[in-house]
């Protein structure tokens, strides 16, 4: 692995942590912040490790708690932010909030509030390219818990029947907001539901970048082979409640010191870089103080922005129309 | 009576009163169980009722509306959670194919006693898809009770009348007045019922305000601003949008033969529309001045709060339509 692609994964992983401390901040303390917003942290490394996977033009598509997502496939850190605070700057002009970022040009078709909901919608990514024969893919995210919900049986079954393009990338978290996996879902495994529609499944330590990337390199070249969909099952922990106010009495201490002060993600990565690749400290100190600074200029940016004019209300209730209406 | 208690309280008590009541009656939704309701209004019911009667479902909104629907055929009386009424939509084909029609599609052969219990409305910067309040879409359907009260005397009262009905009630609560001190007021300690059927809450002779739900605050409000200019409206609220009983209404109508309706969810095809077809329908020879609706207006909900808030219904906003009709 390519030192610079290491620095370029712990730079992302480590800008979502801080960006997201920063929000919790600003929700709380500072009110600039508001409706729902489900934070990322302790997940990092599957949404960088997959993204660092994929080609250009591969789809991604996520659910409500897509902060990380976002900034992963390159979303500029002002942009997230000011989307945010409800600014006309947001990736989605203020229109989204939290849930619902999106950028058309790094082919990130956002976040989605319904559970389940945006399953269907990937799947319909990965027909289109079907149809058209190209070779993209489709990496399509989703909480365990949202394995549950019809929208999931019905996406994995039509896939499996069409052999569509497709990487269902399981986060399993353990927890769908207080309810543990194994209380919601009859079959707790998630690679073991998926075989259900004859779809291969592996289950990766969603706490490793090397290992999630690794794993997504082959599921897509999978995919790419014509071998039809795919699922990943990221074994991952959400360090923050569910979103913010959650105080997650439903789980111990013990269990998230478990996670973070054994398995941290950044942690780990940062370990291999100076210890396996031999990177200097320094180098890892510099990105973290760049990342502060980034984090620093996405609030100042988003707070100086504007909202967006009241007469832009009623735009694209519709999409514009292109195509001109036009007879044979 | 008690001491003053909230919306969100009366609804508390009430589902507490049924349970004690009758062991038919149980609460199945999502995190309604250990976490206590997303709203936190069957806190504490795990503890006192126990894990038969409280029960928490995978996120599984079809199974969630089905499965209670079935339940409720089959002689319980479920009281079924969407987290809000949003997520309803995902059981959506079980409340308006099998809920609201088993009773006549099957002769009245079968009861259906379930309570789809439905936290909804906007204003709180949720973003487009957690901020709808679609409760027409549900009251298009004979045979599906949809109903949303608008004080912690009616809440309690209709909530009981919604589990010891035999026919399938969606009972919409609009979180906005969840917890709003204003509202608060004391209830009977006794056992009592309300029924499903509009009155007049506030008595007036200028222009007859029709409205329900979270309607109701942001109308008082307007009233007690009104009042203060000398114009006293007159506010029906009409407790039930499925069947819609609009008696009260007309009367009110006919006295002050001005009117306007005043719902937060999306104008057309809206609950202003319905109640204004019939008011012409009935009441034809008293319209002095054009009816009109104050609602959301055709847009989705944006997520930036200052937009958001162009697009919903206000003070300002009813006080200005009525004025128009003066
Ligand atoms: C259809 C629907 N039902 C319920 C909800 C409320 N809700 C939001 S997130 C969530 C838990 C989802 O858990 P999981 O899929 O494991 O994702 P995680 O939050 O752990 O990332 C629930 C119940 C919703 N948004 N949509
Ligand atoms: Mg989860």
């Amino acid at each position: 692995m390519d030192k610079s692609v290491l620095l370029d994964w712990y730079h992302t992983m480590v800008l979502i942590r801080r960006f997201e401390e920063r929000c919790d901040h600003l929700y709380k303390f500072e009110g600039s912040i508001k409706g729902f917003l489900h934070l990322y942290i302790g997940q990092e490394a599957v949404a960088v490790g997959t993204i660092a996977a994929r080609e250009e033009g591969d789809h991604v598509i996520t659910a409500y708690r897509d902060h990380g997502h976002a900034l992963a496939v390159g979303c500029h850190p002002n942009h997230v932010m000011a989307e945010l605070m409800g600014k006309a700057t947001g990736v989605s002009g203020g229109r989204g909030g939290s849930m619902h970022m999106a950028d058309i040009t790094k082919t990130f078709w956002g976040g989605y509030g319904i559970v389940g909901g945006q399953t269907p919608l990937g799947t319909g990514f990965a027909l289109a390219e079907k149809y058209k024969g190209t070779d993209r893919a489709t990496l399509c995210y989703m909480g365990e818990g949202s394995t549950n919900i019809g929208y999931f049986h019905e996406s994995l079954n039509m896939a499996g029947v069409w052999d569509l393009p497709i990487i269902y990338v399981i986060e399993n978290n353990k927890y769908g907001m207080g309810t543990e996996v194994s209380k919601a879902s009859a079959e707790p495994i998630m690679i073991e539901k998926v075989k259900a529609y004859r779809i291969p499944g592996e289950r990766v330590d969603g706490m490793d970048v090397f290992a999630v990337y690794e794993a997504t390199k082959q599921a897509l070249a999978r995919v790419r082979a014509g071998e039809g969909p795919q699922c990943l099952e990221m074994m991952t922990y959400r360090y923050e409640g569910h979103s913010v106010g959650d105080r997650t009495r439903y789980r111990t201490k013990e269990e998230l010191a478990l996670w973070r002060d054994e398995k941290d993600p950044i942690r780990t990565l940062q370990l291999e870089c100076t210890e396996r690749y031999g990177i200097a400290e320094s180098e890892m100190l510099a990105i973290q103080e760049q990342v502060m600074e980034e984090v620093e200029e996405s609030v100042r940016f988003a707070n100086e922005s504007p909202y967006p004019d009241p007469s832009t209300l009623y735009d694209y209730i519709y999409p514009v129309q292109e195509e001109p209406l036009t007879l044979d | 009576m008690g001491k003053p208690i909230s919306y969100r309280e009366a609804i508390t008590n009430a589902l507490a009163e049924e349970m004690r009541r009758d062991d038919r009656v149980f609460i199945m939704g999502e995190e309604v169980a250990d976490w206590g309701g997303t709203y936190a209004v069957t806190k504490g019911f795990l503890e006192e009722f126990g894990p038969r009667r409280v029960r928490d479902t995978p996120i599984a909104e079809m199974a969630i509306a089905g499965a209670a629907t079935g339940a409720a055929m089959a002689g319980l009386r479920p009281v079924a959670e969407f987290m809000t009424i949003n997520f309803a939509f995902v059981g959506y084909d079980q409340i308006v194919n099998h809920a609201a029609k088993v009773s006549y599609m099957f002769n009245g052969m079968f009861k259906c006693p379930v309570v789809f219990r439905c936290p909804g409305g906007g204003g709180k910067q949720l973003g487009a898809t957690h901020s709808h309040t679609p409760d027409i879409v549900f009251a298009h359907y004979p045979g599906l009770k949809v109903v949303c009260p608008s004080t912690p005397y009616d809440a309690k009262g209709m909530m009981k009348h919604a589990i010891r009905d035999d026919g399938p009630v969606l009972f919409i609560e609009p979180v906005p007045i969840y917890t709003t001190p204003k509202l608060k007021e004391e209830v009977p300690e006794e056992d009592y019922i309300v029924p499903f059927a509009s009155h007049v809450k506030r008595e007036g002779d200028a222009c007859t305000v029709i409205t329900y739900g979270e309607g109701w605050l942001t109308c008082k409000q307007a009233a007690d601003e009104l009042a203060k200019e000398g114009i006293n409206i007159e506010i029906v609220d009409l407790r039930s949008l499925q069947p819609l009983e609009l008696t009260a209404a007309i009367e009110s109508f006919k006295k002050t033969n001005r009117a306007v309706v005043v719902e937060f969810g999306h104008g057309h095809y809206g609950v202003g529309s319905e109640v204004i077809a019939q008011l012409q329908e009935k009441a034809f020879d008293y319209i002095d001045s054009p009816i009109l609706r104050v609602a959301q207006d055709q847009v989705p909900p944006p997520y930036s709060g200052a937009l958001e808030k162009m697009a919903l219904p206000d003070v300002p906003k009813v006080i200005a339509a009525v004025k128009e009709t003066l």
